[in-house]
């Protein structure tokens, strides 16, 4: 036995000199980065006080872009979730050829710039395209009209519910699905009492990560937009527009609810977090 | 309900993972089918449910062909391996699955599927506990309700995936018996799948011994260990050792020498014995060898011996000792097999 006894420190700790320098760092780096462009936001929207934000909300052009990116995340949100569940479903619980690569293709929205997800669709749809004069005769209009911007949006946010559910379901495996076919449930009983609650909270998640994007997308809808005041503005685009016109107040009152929205995802998903534990990402026990 | 199956073979990916299999169980029959990893032991019990689909081959429940049934409609109680109960579901929930999911038609009302749970749960030993989750289970408890859930529909057979795999030992062997008691009650036709062998010999009434995709031997505990037909038979149930000999004019010959054993046709084999069948002698005629090891095993004594080999490693065999006399290490021993069989190369 040796007489140099040191105090017992678990070998994945650190210094304490090494602990303050990491965390210091972080919080710097946060307070930098995220805080103080998040306070500015809110100081600069309510600069000229609580009626000049009020009143540059329910603007006309302001409203209505607000009613348009609601209702482009209304409609793109819930087929990213159809399509999320559906592809991950298929990854996770099948076996085919051209795997790998599907889950590569998933993945192609991030690994490239919006703006070309954009001009795609001016190519597939614009006036020099093959399907756009002919949707234009029977009357539809893709590019520069809602539809457009629900394409783009759809297109940019794809990724997010597939990506959160796949490697939970891969994870989780077939045995539940058999062991609920075994006992006499149809496919579809199966999915909606076993498979579906399984991954409830990772759906959850891709949800509010693929809302909030579809909510803040600008590159890929501000070149299918066309940014008609009133029309076919978002309000990302918006914000833009207004910035350029060197109205402050109103860009950063219009920014402040995206801000907020993005707030509200960060309590929801801290919410589920808690609640759940550690396993609200991921969902199993 | 009785199972025939007629020579099922089934392919993934090309790779035959049971060949020819052929097997007819009995009504009420309790059977293991017992055999290393990969010797397609699980893949027979999932074709008999129904969770996977045979290459070529027929298997029937009854007169009914079933072999193109889906698993729904095939009426089977299965266990899984971990159980499979569904984490989100109370214990009363995962019993009551099976019953909610029927056709409005043939569905029990509410009333009626919980007191078919609370039944199954006083079956199960588990009244008390509707109301807790699945992780709130120990390991055994969890295995008791995954065997209710699969009773609740009333199987007409019922199949067990390595029902005690994941459970400590002396859990294990409660469930063990249990699990006899209640087949013994309830005589529904049971299959489980196991690798360990003394569950597989304790439990069942037969032991479908399989290797490599083919069944070794079907028959008692008494016959698969008394009577092995095989040399796989023979190594992977119980302890024993083998030895290259020949017979010539009814003499059996190792290294050329007769070792006091005789046999009927003249050939050449493998001579293969367990420990506890062999008695130490002082007769030139017999095996011997230098004792390298000895150790105490339960309730005997097992000598290691190791015979000279003409210069290439020694062939090693062990043999039982009385406990009594231990022998000394580096000593030589004499013996010779009681019980032996000889099987062509």
């Amino acid at each position: 036995m040796s007489d140099n006894r040191r105090t017992f420190r678990n070998p994945a700790d650190e210094s304490l000199v090494t602990k303050i320098l990491l965390v210091g760092l972080t919080l710097v780096f946060l307070a930098f980065f995220l805080f103080l462009p998040l306070v500015s936001v809110f100081v600069e929207a309510f600069r000229e006080g609580w009626v000049t934000y009020e009143e540059a909300l329910v603007e006309p052009d302001a409203w209505a872009a607000i009613q348009l990116t609601l209702t482009v995340a209304a409609i793109a949100v819930p087929l990213n979730v159809i399509f999320g569940v559906a592809a991950a479903w298929a990854i996770a619980k099948f076996e085919f050829k051209g795997k790998a690569f599907l889950i590569t293709l998933i993945d192609l929205p991030f690994s490239i710039s919006p703006v070309i997800s954009g001009l795609v669709y001016v190519l597939l749809f614009g006036s020099a395209s093959v399907l756009g004069p002919w949707l234009k005769t029977y009357g539809i209009e893709i590019l520069f009209a809602v539809p457009g911007i629900v394409l783009a949006t759809v297109f940019v946010t794809f990724p997010f519910v597939a990506r959160e559910l796949i490697p939970l379901m891969q994870d989780q495996g077939t045995g539940d699905e058999e062991a609920a076919l075994s006992l006499g449930a149809s496919g579809w009983q199966t999915f909606w009492y076993v498979t579906l609650p399984n991954v409830k909270w990772g759906l959850l998640y891709g949800v509010l990560l693929c809302n909030a994007r579809a909510m803040g997308e600008f590159g890929a809808v501000s070149v299918v937009s066309g940014r008609i005041r009133g029309l076919t503005n978002t309000m990302p685009l918006h914000v833009e527009i207004l910035y350029n016109e060197y109205n402050m107040v109103a860009a950063f009152a219009v920014a402040s609810l995206l801000a907020l929205l993005a707030l509200v995802t960060l309590a929801l998903k801290t919410l589920l977090e808690l609640r759940f534990g550690a396993g609200a990402a991921g969902g199993r026990h | 309900m009785e199972v025939r199956i007629n020579n099922i073979r089934k392919e993934f990916d090309r790779f035959a993972a049971l060949n020819d299999v052929s097997l007819n169980i009995a009504s009420g029959e309790l059977i293991a089918l017992l055999g290393p990893s990969g010797s397609g032991k699980t893949t027979l019990l999932r074709l008999i449910a129904g969770l996977d689909f045979p290459t070529d081959g027929k298997i029937f429940f009854g007169d009914e062909d079933a072999s193109h049934h889906s698993v729904q409609d095939r009426h089977v109680g299965f266990v899984f391996q971990h159980y499979a109960l569904f984490r989100h579901m109370t214990v009363a929930q995962n019993i009551g699955f099976g019953l909610k999911v029927r056709p409005s038609a043939s569905r029990p009302p509410k009333t009626e599927i919980k007191k078919r749970v609370s039944d199954l749960l006083d079956m199960v030993q588990l009244s008390g506990l509707e109301n807790r989750y699945p992780n709130q289970l120990s390991g055994g408890q969890r295995q008791r309700v995954a065997l209710a859930r699969a009773m609740a529909i009333e199987p007409r057979i019922l199949l067990l995936d390595e029902p005690f795999g994941a459970l400590d030992a002396k859990v294990r062997k409660e469930l063990r018996r249990w699990l006899r008691e209640f087949h013994d009650r309830t005589g529904h036709t049971t299959v489980f799948v196991t690798h360990d062998q003394e569950e597989a010999l304790e439990l069942a009434d037969r032991v479908v011994v399989m290797s490599q995709g083919k069944i070794e031997q079907v028959g008692s505990a008494d016959d698969v260990y008394d009577r092995p037909q095989s040399p796989f038979v023979f190594s992977f149930i119980g302890e024993s050792s083998h030895l290259p000999v020949e017979v010539k004019d009814g003499t059996v010959l190792f290294q050329g020498e007769p070792i006091g054993l005789s046999e009927g046709a003249n050939t050449a084999g493998d001579l293969f014995f367990r420990p506890e069948d062999v008695v130490l002698t002082d007769e030139s005629q017999a095996l011997s060898g230098k004792v390298t090891a000895c150790r105490r095993l339960a309730g005997t004594r097992i000598a290691e011996i190791d015979i000279a080999n003409n210069g290439h490693a020694p062939f090693h065999v062990e043999v039982e000792v009385p406990l009594h006399a231990p022998v000394e290490l580096g000593a030589e021993a004499r013996f010779r097999p009681t019980r032996w069989k000889i099987f062509n190369k």
